[in-house]
């Protein structure tokens, strides 16, 4: 008799052991579903690789979960359609976990096909992980259970630049000029919105939207902006559109400002040069002179592929799917997806905190410039002799924006 | 003022580029009869070897090699394929280079791979080719390269530079144009390709060999093809999709101006590329333009997508807008001779 409850003990304990760390060891794949080919391809192959570089560090003992992370990208060309090609393709496969960032018309095409993946399927859920793409609408009128953004979306950006134009009274007439598609119209939406209620001064002198990833000559347009007087453009064009767009406007002597998005991502500081010093503004979640942990990354990074390491949510994403997975004890994407809602985690630059009511990341926001190198600031992206240099730093309650999300949670 | 120069300028040098592109596709077209559909992978040809000869020999090497290379790339293509294929008719002929369009650009990813090159032009053409300096009372003034700095900052003057290799654009593209007028019109093979193209069987007859005269006339146009291709992808872009973009475009080009006819070429694509440019300044839409008419809308139909559509968002559909009404309108082009 005392032989048969000391195993039971023994295996009650065992289960309950095993129990706890169920998801210990497992094999959590990731694939992200983005360009690696053509005008913007060079941001997605840099992003790639970034994803690999993480997936090694945050693997087994560097997540609380002891999981191992397994990424791999799907080229999709920047095509909706072709995401969803590539999404039937990862979710044959048993993956899981999707990641995307590149273009919010993709976007909004995976995140409806993974809504009724969802509901079509139930046990086999799938979550989006959303590392770069931030129009409002996914945690706003579009917002599901099913989507995280880990980026901050173009309000909170807006609110950061509009916030610090507050103090610059040299700017006296804005020009808005974005890609015709969701993204950027919502950045010239916001733009307008931010400077009416901060700046009412200030006039929008033009507004233009060109295609995206399809223009190679900026010089027509940048011929128009100083035609118009402007001497601050606002922008939220990423990649080809943000170089070529600089280089044009380097090339035709434009000597207004620029407030961006995107200036440290591939291609674009080679584009920016020296000429370009102390007018051209990022407002980001990451800037290269974070000094700490991720100052050391980005130099690993970069001794490692050559490469500038500019993506700061994909380090987050591990972390925080780490922390969930530990803290659901499962790698199943229902139970990580309800873990994931409201959770805290310490990163690079502080807590950081994935807001429940529409599951968009609550961070600290920076508004930086480029200028020389000095010693203080001292990692220059594509080894230009330039870096971006802090401004100011917008901590998470200044950055936020509300929402209008009304999210549906499964079984409610 | 300054704005509608420097506007007409880069209408200009991109519609002079444009013509680099058409004149050889439009001298093929006239002499063999083929609408050669791999012409803009010949340019992009033309690009990708000058960036790789350049990087040995420099630029300048590049810029006459690269389209010997292109040229006798079509020379051979002519030689071995399209001649083969040739008296099966118009339409294998189009079919052929079809498909080497899409060799052409497997090809060019499996060697140079599917990003952009870093395609810098020579020192010489970096910075300005000369400076538009608008001075406070409104007058304008030029200087040649960068205009000094006191200059361009002095109160309400404007400096609008124009850079030098789109300078260079232009220039190679005039100096091209003279130089195949004057090769037509006024050398003995200018003569016999002139024959040629009209009454190939007398030529023939004459003594001539007209196959030869055939394949010269593909090659040469390939690499004038080549040639564009080394001007453009240093002014703009080194890429795989360079051909596809620039590919529709010269079609509207040739059958805008005329399908054979080099001055119709040179029309076209001086009237597409200044209207291209100039399109992205216009903010007109349609519900401006009734607004201004006096016609007032109600707040759904101002809201509404196409009425707020403005001429700079549709630019880049306006050349084959102006395609289609061309073909209905005058069928055989501006300055074509042919009908249909």
């Amino acid at each position: 008799m005392k032989f048969v409850w000391k195993s039971v003990v023994t295996a009650s304990a065992l289960l309950l052991g095993g129990a706890a760390l169920a998801q210990q060891g497992e094999v959590v794949k990731i694939v992200r579903i983005d360009p690696l080919t053509g005008l913007m391809g060079p941001v997605g192959t840099n992003q790639d690789k970034s994803y690999k570089f993480f997936a090694e560090k945050f693997s087994g003992k560097g997540n609380p979960a002891g999981v191992t992370f397994e990424f791999r990208t799907i080229d999709n060309k920047l095509s909706p359609t072709e995401s969803l090609n590539a999404l039937k393709s990862a979710l044959d496969s048993g993956v899981r976990y999707i990641a995307q960032g590149n273009g919010s018309s993709v976007t909004a095409a995976l995140l409806d096909a993974v809504n009724k993946h969802n509901e079509r399927n139930p046990g086999k859920e799938v979550l989006l992980l959303n590392d770069a793409s931030v129009d409002p609408d996914f945690t706003n009128s579009k917002c599901s259970y099913w989507h995280f953004r880990f980026d901050a979306d173009t309000s909170m950006k807006m609110e950061a630049i509009t916030t610090f134009m507050k103090d610059k009274p040299d700017i006296k007439k804005v020009y808005l000029l974005n890609q015709n598609y969701s993204h950027g119209h919502q950045v010239a939406k916001y733009a307008k919105e931010g400077l009416a209620k901060k700046r009412p001064d200030v006039q929008v002198v033009g507004e233009d939207l060109h295609p995206l990833a399809q223009v190679r000559d900026f010089a027509p347009y940048i011929a128009k902006i100083k035609a118009a007087g402007a001497d601050t453009v606002i922008t939220g064009n990423w990649g080809s559109d943000l170089s070529l767009l600089v280089k044009a406007a380097n090339e035709a002597g434009y000597e207004g400002k620029f407030f961006t998005y995107y200036a440290g991502v591939t291609g674009t500081p080679s584009a920016l040069g020296q000429g370009s010093a102390g007018r051209v503004y990022q407002a980001s979640y990451l800037h290269p002179n974070m000094g700490g942990q991720m100052q050391q990354w980005m130099n690993e990074f970069k001794a490692k592929y050559n490469d500038d390491f500019y993506t700061g949510s994909i380090p987050r994403i591990y972390a925080m799917l780490g922390a969930a997975m530990a803290q659901a004890k499962s790698t199943d994407p229902l139970k990580v997806a309800a873990a994931l809602e409201g959770l805290k985690v310490t990163t690079y630059n502080g807590e950081i905190e994935m807001r429940r009511l529409d599951h968009q990341l609550q961070q600290p926001l920076y508004i930086s410039v480029w200028q020389k190198t000095d010693a203080k600031h001292s990692y220059s992206p594509e080894n230009t002799g330039m870096t971006f240099v802090q401004q100011v730093e917008y901590p998470n309650y200044v950055s936020s924006t509300p929402t209008s999300c009304q999210m549906k949670r499964p079984g409610k | 003022m300054e704005f509608f120069v420097i506007s007409l300028l880069n209408g200009l040098s991109y519609g002079l580029l444009l013509f680099m592109l058409s004149s050889g596709l439009t001298l093929i077209f006239s002499m063999m009869g083929v609408l050669n559909f791999a012409h803009a992978s010949f340019y992009m040809l033309g690009a990708y070897m000058g960036y790789s000869i350049g990087r040995v020999t420099g630029f300048w090497v590049a810029l006459l090699l690269a389209p010997l290379a292109v040229g006798a790339l079509g020379a051979l293509f002519e030689r071995l394929a399209l001649r083969r294929v040739h008296r099966f008719g118009h339409v294998p002929e189009l079919l052929i280079t079809f498909g080497l369009s899409y060799v052409v650009l497997e090809l060019v990813q499996l060697i140079w791979g599917r990003l952009a090159l870093e395609f810098h032009p020579p020192e010489v053409l970096q910075g300005p080719a000369f400076t538009l300096i608008k001075d406070a009372t409104g007058a304008l003034g030029l200087a040649w390269g960068a205009a000094p700095a006191q200059v361009c900052q002095a109160a309400g003057a404007v400096c609008s530079p124009f850079p030098a290799t789109r300078g260079f654009m232009m220039l190679s593209a005039v100096v091209m144009l003279v130089s195949v007028w004057l090769l037509l019109t006024r050398t003995r093979i200018g003569l016999v390709i002139q024959a040629a193209l009209t009454h190939p069987e007398t030529v023939e007859t004459l003594g001539h060999n007209v196959p030869r005269v055939f394949m010269l006339v593909f090659g040469a146009g390939c690499a004038l093809a080549g040639l564009a291709g080394v001007v453009g992808g240093m002014t703009f872009l080194t890429e795989p999709a360079m051909a596809a973009t620039v590919g529709s475009i010269i079609f509207v080009v040739v059958v805008v101006g005329g399908m054979g006819s080099l001055a119709g070429a040179f029309v076209a694509s001086l009237i597409i590329g200044v209207v291209q440019t100039f399109a992205v300044a216009l903010d007109y839409s349609l519900g401006s333009l009734l607004a201004q008419l006096g016609v007032t809308l109600s707040p759904a139909l101002q809201g509404n997508t196409l009425v707020k559509m403005t001429i700079s968002q549709v630019a880049p559909i306006l050349p084959y807008l102006f395609l289609v009404l061309v073909l209905i309108f005058r069928p055989r082009g501006l300055l074509g001779t042919r009908e249909g």
